[in-house]
């Protein structure tokens, strides 16, 4: 074999953000030999950014909250397509995750009681639908995102987890069975390459949303795991959902909690109006993300956007006083007066719908094993391969995510995916190695990368892609635009897998790396396009001007991309949780 | 059009460090430092730094500019630039391991050495561990950091001392679990900090609150960790 070094874990865990340093922390708790690949130290990952909070029924806000409740507002918010049985897990598993988070010392904001702050948010309600709203949503100031993964972090430093720090994870490894048996990882600082080798491989790096030009996502969001997943061969589901937030500052992208609504603000138009009135006379701003965010845009669309190009909303918060925004939403007045020069104290912030969250990527069961369809309909596991956190599609998001349904996603989907894979390697897994052209197949990407010569800009290309899917598959969609779209990405995929790479240098490359990244971006982005081409409906995140309405006949399933010959097929919704009554699909009205 | 000065070193091809001077057209707009940066790589792809939130609240981005540390995507150029001229270093006193990027393996130890994680040797409930509001409260501005290394880079005790001064950013943490109700192990976490330089080398100069991009004030929690410190030894 080439000189390529190996290193064996029995557990490797790609990305060292909420879903990965969860599950890692529950392998290393376990005395099995655990490693964590990341690209950024664990605590810059995208986790951080997180804002409002973690929903979670914990029965602090009202005593006499019920997880059902939680799970039927998500299967509603789904639009339909989450998997029932996964989301009665993470709504009912839910508040025992929280509470570990809370002995491991998550340093969340409290009631007069002593228990956990919980503020309302999007699309949340009592007795199912019935109760008006409710306050569902565990916070740490308007920074739970960062308590939350700084406490993951110092567990597993408790728990001697090792870490791979900047260290980037380049592509899958293949037994001859087709089973995953590791990866291929780059040494940043030295430029060492390695094959990682393992029984399990967990994905749990994040989410993509630097697919477009305006997103509240970190640099790093580039859809590592997709990238690697779909080149390997393997499938994505409701990769075509996309959510939008409705409340990215103008121009700069930065996120704006939900919470901000949660704790009274809410959006006016040129006329002062405060339109989602109209458009959800009941849950009015607090209404679905994918609900407000297109209210949004059409109040932009028929003239009634605020500024010189009337092309943002605004965001009121100045009437909820001083006191609760520095005690609440002291990040977010940061933020805003950094980023939008405007003081949420005295004044609105401008804010527009803004790529924020993939609901789709990569199938995965409620153990966080990954799945493949066959011809028949029927799932297989793949062997080795797990995912959890936003690479990952359990799917308990469908169509639309639920604000604060993120966090918990992660949390909940990282402990069960390390407590299977510590129950599997008791049981004792057995794989065959993989060969030496297994291994040189997986680096053939990087091979190809490292002798290039010529090609174009990694930057432009990485721009030209962005500004492609910014225009042709945003909030609104069309059939004919998106053929447009996916006739532009095709030819994109030649000029991006040629780019130019003039920097061979070993130490700290990330040139090389951002080269790397842009292949990711591009196979997610393909994905996205053809897949949404292909549903011919509007569901959720995904709103068709041509086809204007739920299409339940048609498309009460899951879409599945194949990459082997770009096809998208279908795969059944999962309508039987165990322990309740299927929550059947009705009209979604707010 | 701004001229920037940019550290740069690549071990692979410099025998020693040496600044880069290049011309940015920012269009007469008040951007952000990192924007600035993210130009010049798009041109020069061997500029080499760390970044990825881009918002102030992962911490990859501190670095020193005109002789000042911060977060480069958080600094607008209007707080930063004089006479038209912006100098752009890597964080001092760290080794540099390329151009913008330095080798934090020094900084982290610190941190990890005040075992920064909640101990609690008592069983915890069915539910979370109660704190009234005001207990609370003392967490805020502690648990906020970012482990960015401005405020330790920035300080003379640090530079003198990096293997047994623990450092501003080291000891807010330090203090963040001394001050949380929820921890029983303060004995414990006092005992390790009674030393002559893991706490007791601060000067009180109080570059770490000057430079911390999230108004942290390291300075006053270490004063709250001597007087617990004095008070146990009488």
């Amino acid at each position: 074999m080439s000189a390529l070094r190996t290193i064996s874990f029995d557990g490797v865990i790609v990305g060292g953000g909420g879903a990965g340093m969860r599950a890692a922390l529950q392998l290393s708790q376990s005395g099995y030999k655990t490693a964590v690949i990341s690209k950024v130290f664990p605590t810059r990952s995208h986790t951080v950014s997180a804002q409002g909070g973690i929903t979670c029924a914990i029965a602090s806000d009202d005593p006499n909250d019920d997880w059902r409740w939680h799970m039927y507002d998500t299967v509603k918010g789904s639009d339909y397509i989450g998997d029932q049985d996964a989301i009665e897990y993470m709504c009912s598993v839910g508040p025992e995750a929280i509470f570990e988070l809370e002995h491991m010392g998550l340093p969340f904001s409290r009631t007069e009681e002593g228990r956990i702050y919980q503020r309302p948010f999007g699309g949340q309600s009592k007795n199912f639908g019935e109760g008006g709203q409710a306050a569902r949503t565990c916070a740490a100031a308007d920074r739970t995102g960062h308590a939350l993964l700084h406490t993951l972090y110092q567990g597993n430093m408790k728990n001697n987890t090792v870490f791979f720090n900047e260290w980037y994870a380049t592509d899958i490894v293949k037994n001859q069975d087709g089973a995953v048996v590791g990866v291929i990882a780059i040494c940043m600082e030295t430029g060492e390459t390695v094959y990682v080798k393992s029984k399990a491989t967990v994905f749990a790096t994040g989410g993509a949303g630097r697919i477009y030009a305006s997103t509240t996502n970190a640099h790093i969001n580039t859809g590592d795991g997709i990238g690697m997943a779909l080149r390997a061969g393997f499938p994505v589901q409701d990769i075509e959902m996309w959510q939008f937030h409705p409340t990215g500052i103008a121009g700069a992208g930065t996120l704006v909690t939900e919470g901000c609504r949660g704790e009274g603000g809410y959006l006016i138009n040129k006329d002062g109006e405060r339109f989602m009135e109209r458009y959800a006379p009941n849950a009015k701003d607090l209404a679905g993300r994918d609900v407000v965010a297109r209210s949004m845009v059409l109040e932009i669309i028929e003239g009634r956007g605020c500024g010189p190009e009337g092309d943002h909303v605004f965001l009121k918060l100045d009437h909820l006083g001083e006191e609760v925004l520095e005690s609440r939403l002291p990040g977010i007045c940061e933020l805003s007066r950094t980023f939008a020069h405007a003081d949420p104290v005295k004044e609105p912030i401008p804010v527009v719908p803004t790529c924020h969250y993939m609901m789709g990527g990569i199938p995965t069961n409620v153990h966080g094993q990954a799945l493949t369809v066959d011809a028949e309909g029927n799932d297989h596991i793949i062997p080795g391969l797990y995912a959890c956190g936003e690479v990952a599609c359990v799917s308990v998001h469908g169509a639309n995510r639920l604000g604060g349904n993120s966090l918990l996603d992660l949390v909940v989907f990282g402990r069960a995916s390390g407590l299977f894979i510590e129950k599997a390697l008791r049981e004792g897994i057995d794989m065959r190695d993989a060969s030496e052209t297994d291994v040189e197949q997986a680096m053939a990407r990087l091979d190809k990368l490292n002798a290039s010569s010529g090609g174009e800009n990694v930057a432009d290309l990485r721009k030209e892609l962005q500004n492609t899917m910014q225009n042709h598959f945003g909030v609104f969609r069309n059939g004919e635009f998106m053929q447009e779209g996916i006739r532009k990405l095709e030819d994109l995929r030649g000029r991006i897998e040629n780019a130019k790479l003039d920097d061979k240098s070993m130490v700290y490359n990330t040139a090389r790396i951002e080269a790397l990244e842009l292949h990711n971006l591009f196979e997610v982005a393909e994905a996205t396009a053809v897949t949404a081409e292909a549903r011919n409906e509007s569901r959720g995140a995904h709103a068709r001007d041509d086809f204007k309405d739920r299409d339940d006949e048609n498309w009460l399933c899951h879409s599945m991309y194949y990459p082997a010959d770009k096809s998208v097929g279908k795969r059944s919704v999962n309508f039987e949780p165990k322990t309740v009554d299927t929550f059947q699909p009705k009209a979604r009205t707010y | 059009m701004l001229q920037v000065s940019i550290y740069r070193y690549n071990p692979e091809q410099d025998n020693q460090p040496y600044m880069q001077d290049i011309q940015v057209d920012t269009g007469g707009k008040d951007l952000m430092v990192l924007d600035v940066l993210e130009m010049i790589k798009s041109q020069d792809t061997t500029v080499t730094y760390r970044r990825s939130c881009r918002e102030g609240v992962c911490g990859s981005d501190g670095l020193n500019m005109n002789g000042k540390n911060g977060l480069a995507c958080i600094t607008p150029l209007s707080e930063t630039v004089k006479n038209n001229k912006l100098v752009i270093r890597p964080l001092p006193g760290l080794p540099v391991i390329r151009d913008l990027i330095v080798d934090m393996t020094m900084f982290y130890t610190q941190y990890e050495k005040v075992q920064p994680y909640l101990q609690n040797d008592t069983p915890a409930p069915a539910i979370e561990r109660l704190q009234s509001p005001e207990d609370r409260a003392k967490l805020d501005g502690l648990y906020e950091c970012i482990l960015c290394a401005c405020c330790s880079t920035a300080c003379p005790s640090f530079w003198w001392n990096p293997e047994r001064f623990i450092g501003p950013s080291g000891l807010l943490q330090a203090y963040r679990f001394l001050a949380d109700t929820r921890d029983t192990a303060t004995t414990e976490r006092l005992a390790q900090l009674d030393d002559p330089f893991s706490v007791f080398r601060c000067h009180g100069i109080q570059n770490c609150v000057n430079v911390c991009p999230k108004g942290l004030n390291p300075t006053r929690a270490i004063g709250h960790i001597r007087n617990m410190l004095l008070s146990r030894a009488t």
